[in-house]
């Protein structure tokens, strides 16, 4: 499969806070290639902690993509058919501006100086790259967690330019629950003395700060079943406990090593405007109600949302179904079965495959 | 030709349902259609194809959701007792609930809301006033067992029974319209004492007002 990994730049690109940053730098990959009438194209989005390479084996790390298993030859998304593309989210740190980005006027990293920004300004960043590349309709927009709430913020802002939106495991707005969690996870930042102030580009970064919010995260992104299965009360490389306060459980071990590697790949500063981004969508804004705010959309929509996902729980999946429903609007919605809670959108994908394969052609059909 | 004959004909079963045949006719092309239970959206499916109209269901099986959806049919996982109140008024055509009323919780009121989102509503039962379901429970004293109610009575999603009398009666005491109404055994058109000689009835409603 053709992985093509790419940078544009845009000279300016206006907030919602007021702000406008300049210029923006945008990375993204695409696989597949793109059909002589433009209308195969399709647009993922990725979660919190994604990025760019969403699919194939990158020549520079050597790994798949985070939706690997989604994405290629004969696969949910088949780039035998379609031509995908995934980009890095605006405040990202893995080639699209972001915290840790060079701020021209200073020629220091922005660090917090960093404009705060918002889900909105994600997309219209996106719909900038997309201009780019000269695609009037987007076949599909798709996501999981936060690129599900991008794919709904397309659906409304850009109704012109999504023939359909599959929408998975995510929400309109977040909930007291999942603010919690993303704030113990900025807390946990900011109170790691390397953070200093978000400067620390030229020092040791937070390491310890971002490992914790990690541990926390990942704590949230799986579900008691899938921990007992994997783990249950197994201890790490000894019979007896140890009587100390290093590793004795399995699930120790994991959370430290899954904290530890996320430092080598992700900006703290990039957790702390990225959650916050999260926390402040709420696709009702200004409108009174879901129903109002659902307002523009026109496309097509495949909701789908995971039995033991409590982080995003099926509640709130059906609430878009109601809403989109009460405009009439043309929305298939199924609860999967899985016990990997929310990370069942990224690995329990036998069943998502299907039906998304089924949405896709048939709306490819209907488009035509 | 030969297709124009053959859609012409008589369509006796379709997709191996008597009742999918009936309601394949009354269906008028390019309309809207909600079908409530639809299990896998054959019926929508077949709708869509052949009828032009835009098909939407709602099933509460997340099994039959996923192969309905694969399909290319937009369906809905949801619970049709609950599953209505977000439609706005007069959404759709048609809305038709196929060999489903007698499982449903609350049938009068899953009735009255497929009038509100619906112009007109579809409505496919087994009769449990057939003679042969009279006879197996008057010859054995047991809860009937038949071709159409095959269950033991405890693993049975049949809940409520009745019989083509108790739903004209529950029609005329709602001042819902019977536009039409068809009674058959097996593939075949009943005309005589469908009380006793029909295995299924399927009821085109309006609402009074409609009229």
């Amino acid at each position: 499969m053709i992985v093509e990994a790419r940078t544009v730049e845009f000279d300016s690109l206006p907030l919602d806070s007021g702000a406008t940053l300049a210029p923006v730098q945008v990375a993204y990959e695409s696989y597949g290639k793109l059909n002589a009438a433009r209308s195969n194209a399709v647009l993922v989005l990725h979660a919190f902690s994604g990025d760019a390479h969403a699919a194939g084996i990158s020549p520079e790390t050597g790994k798949p993509g985070w939706w690997d298993n989604m994405i290629g030859p004969g696969k949910a998304f088949d780039t035998n058919q379609y031509f995908v593309i995934c980009s890095n989210v605006l405040g990202g740190c893995r080639g699209t501006t972001g915290p840790s980005s060079i701020n021209p006027e200073t020629g220091c990293p922005y660090g917090m100086s960093f404009p705060v920004i918002t889900i909105g300004d994600m997309v219209r960043l996106q719909k900038m790259l997309i201009d780019r590349l000269e695609i009037e309709r987007l076949l599909t927009v798709t996501g999981g967690s936060m690129g599900g709430m991008q794919a709904l913020e397309w659906a409304v802002a850009y109704p012109d330019r999504v023939v359909s939106a599959i929408p998975i495991a995510c929400t309109t707005r977040h909930s007291a629950q999942q603010i919690a969690f993303n704030e113990v996870g900025r807390q946990a930042i900011v109170a790691d003395p390397d953070w200093n102030g978000g400067n620390y580009y030229d020092r040791q970064p937070p390491a310890r700060g971002l490992a914790v919010a990690r541990m926390v995260g990942h704590i949230t992104y799986m579900s008691d079943g899938s921990m007992r299965e994997k783990f249950g009360r197994r201890l790490r490389g000894k019979e007896n406990f140890g009587f100390a306060f290093d590793v004795d459980f399995e699930v120790e071990s994991y959370l430290r090593y899954r904290g530890s590697q996320f430092v080598n790949r992700f900006d703290a500063n990039s957790y702390l405007y990225i959650t916050k981004a999260m926390d402040y969508f709420d696709l009702t804004n200004g409108h009174g109600s879901l129903t109002a705010a659902l307002e523009p959309a026109r496309a097509r929509f495949l909701v789908i949302s995971f039995s033991s996902d409590w982080l995003y729980p099926s509640y709130q999946s059906q609430e878009i179904v109601r809403a989109l429903r009460s405009r009439n609007c043309d929305v298939a919605y199924v609860e999967l079965q899985s016990d990997y809670g929310h990370d069942s959108f990224l690995v329990d994908v036998s069943e998502q495959t299907e039906l998304v394969r089924g949405f896709l052609a048939s709306t490819f059909e209907k488009a035509q | 030709m030969t297709t124009h004959a053959a859609k012409q004909a008589f369509v006796r079963e379709l997709l191996g349902r008597a009742d999918y045949a009936i309601i394949g006719e009354i269906v008028e092309a390019n309309t809207r259609v909600l079908d409530l239970g639809c299990g896998e959206g054959e019926l929508l499916e077949w709708l869509a194809e052949n009828k032009g109209v835009e098909a939407r269901g709602v099933e509460i099986s997340g099994a039959s959701v996923q192969k309905a959806i694969t399909r290319g049919v937009t369906v809905f996982q949801g619970d049709i007792d609950r599953g209505l109140a977000d439609y706005p008024d007069q959404a759709f055509d048609y809305v038709i609930l196929s060999q489903t009323l007698q499982q449903t919780h609350h049938p009068r009121d899953v009735l009255r809301e497929m009038l509100r989102v619906g112009r007109r509503a579809i409505v496919a039962f087994p009769n449990f006033g057939h003679w042969r379901v009279r006879f197996s429970m008057l010859l054995s004293g047991r809860a009937p067992r038949t071709k159409l109610f095959p269950y033991e009575w405890y693993e049975s999603p049949n809940i409520h029974f009745l019989t083509v009398h108790d739903f004209e009666e529950l029609a005329a005491r709602e001042r819902m319209t019977v536009e039409r109404r068809y009674f058959l055994s097996g593939p075949r058109r009943v005309r005589w004492l469908p009380n006793l000689a029909a295995e299924v009835a399927v009821f085109l409603l309006s609402a009074v007002n409609t009229m």
